[in-house]
């Protein structure tokens, strides 16, 4: 029963998946595959812990559909979180914690897919928000979001007060978020309709 | 502590940063502070745009055929079984597996529907309908076409919680049925209906034909 779910929103497919619907559930991983994976395996660093964070991810994606609510998140930022939230716990069930760094592949530059190529584009922009920030706040947010440390670890490992480090994610995150409006309106005006069909 | 305190932890609990008692306390305070629901959702947006940064591999393309056939698998425990199992051992599985989608963190999402006005909707799996919970707790279990149980059987719904079932109700079936539940249901628990006896029977005897996912 192959059906062609390319058209509907990321929502859309969530609200089918509510339904058990597993097409839909096949189409969201399709769109968050390969995004989630790379997320968990920079947090995990190991490709079969990273395969396991993301297959229990979408299996809670399968399992609480219904429990998601569209006026409140985009269906993006809610499969990732879930990715994120089981990475974390993941990465902190292992000791010692793996701190080297993960060594990025870069992908082959040729035959881009138009979904690899605005995967790309995201990707810049969000580097570029990044190099934007105070190096402090960029420091704390990648060390929180990717290392999978606790705001107290890093207190730790940074010396720095704990108080530091929590106003240190909190204005960073604000700042980013300030940063990633300014491109998203950008990106917005890109992806409209008459550019994209 | 402080309101600007606590809600400075916003970034930590969205960048999950925080230990797992912090991260349930402040889950705590999310549940009367509009404020930083409202902050910890669009600081989630932020935070999970950081997943694009980074080039990495794909997924070996086997992991989306294990997520799908597991995902089919689940599906597959709620549909109706013969000949008749025990319940317990499918409901401590089925509420085991609704702990383990609440364990990965409350999602302020649902969080902020379940304290809000309006009554919460969950799907039903294995069946066509909603159950609807409203903030006390109190639910109805509204579903399409089922089929009238035959003489001298009755449909039993069931509250699961922690693996166990309690019952709550029974109905006939029918094209469009809407019952209430004779009991609350808590937080974390599943709803479950199955076939049994007329009138009713205090544990289930049989696997249930379609139930909720975690409430």
């Amino acid at each position: 029963m192959a059906r062609d779910l390319a058209h509907l929103s990321d929502e859309a497919l969530v609200a089918l998946v509510a339904r058990a619907d597993d097409s839909a559930l096949a189409e969201l991983y399709d769109r968050f595959g390969h995004v989630a994976y790379g997320l968990a395996l920079r947090v995990v660093r190991d490709p079969a812990l990273a395969e396991d964070a993301v297959q229990e991810a979408f299996l809670a994606i399968w399992r609480s559909a219904a429990r998601f609510v569209p006026e409140r998140a985009k269906a993006s930022t809610w499969i990732l979180t879930l990715v994120h939230r089981r990475a974390v716990d993941v990465v902190r069930r292992e000791e010692p914690r793996r701190t080297e760094p993960l060594e990025a592949a870069p992908q082959p530059s040729a035959n881009l897919t138009e979904d690899e190529a605005w995967l790309r584009l995201r990707r810049s922009r969000v580097q570029e928000a990044l190099r934007r920030l105070p190096d402090q706040q960029r420091e704390a947010l990648e060390l929180a979001y990717f290392g999978g440390f606790t705001q107290s670890e890093l207190a730790e490992r940074l010396g720095e007060p704990l108080g530091t480090i929590k106003s240190r994610m909190f204005t960073g995150l604000a700042r980013l978020r300030e940063l990633l409006a300014d491109t998203g309106r950008e990106e917005e005006r890109w992806n409209t309709p008459e550019f994209t069909s | 502590m402080e309101h600007t305190g606590i809600h400075e932890l916003s970034a930590a609990y969205a960048l999950d940063a925080l230990a797992g008692d912090e991260r349930r306390e402040f889950e705590g305070h999310l549940t009367h502070c509009p404020d930083c629901r409202a902050t910890v959702a669009s600081f989630q947006e932020t935070a999970s745009a950081l997943a694009h940064q980074v080039d990495m591999p794909p997924p070996p393309p086997s992991l989306r055929d294990r997520i799908l056939e597991q995902a089919r698998r689940e599906r597959s425990n709620v549909v109706p079984l013969r000949p008749r199992w025990a319940l317990p051992a499918t409901a401590t599985v089925a509420a085991v597996a609704a702990c383990a989608a609440i364990g990965l963190g409350i999602w302020a999402a649902s969080l902020n529907n379940r304290l809000g006005d309006r009554p919460e909707a969950v799907g039903l799996i294995g069946a066509q309908g909603s159950l609807i919970v409203n903030p006390s707790g109190e639910g109805t279990l509204v579903v399409r076409n089922v089929d009238p149980a035959p003489p001298g059987e009755t449909y039993e719904i069931w509250v699961i919680q922690a693996g166990t079932p309690v019952p709550a109700g029974t109905f006939a079936g029918g094209d469009r049925v809407a019952v209430t539940l004779t009991r609350k249901i808590p937080d974390g628990a599943i709803v479950a209906v199955t076939l049994e006896r007329a009138g009713g029977v205090a544990k289930p005897t049989t696997t249930p034909l379609f139930r909720t996912g975690a409430v």
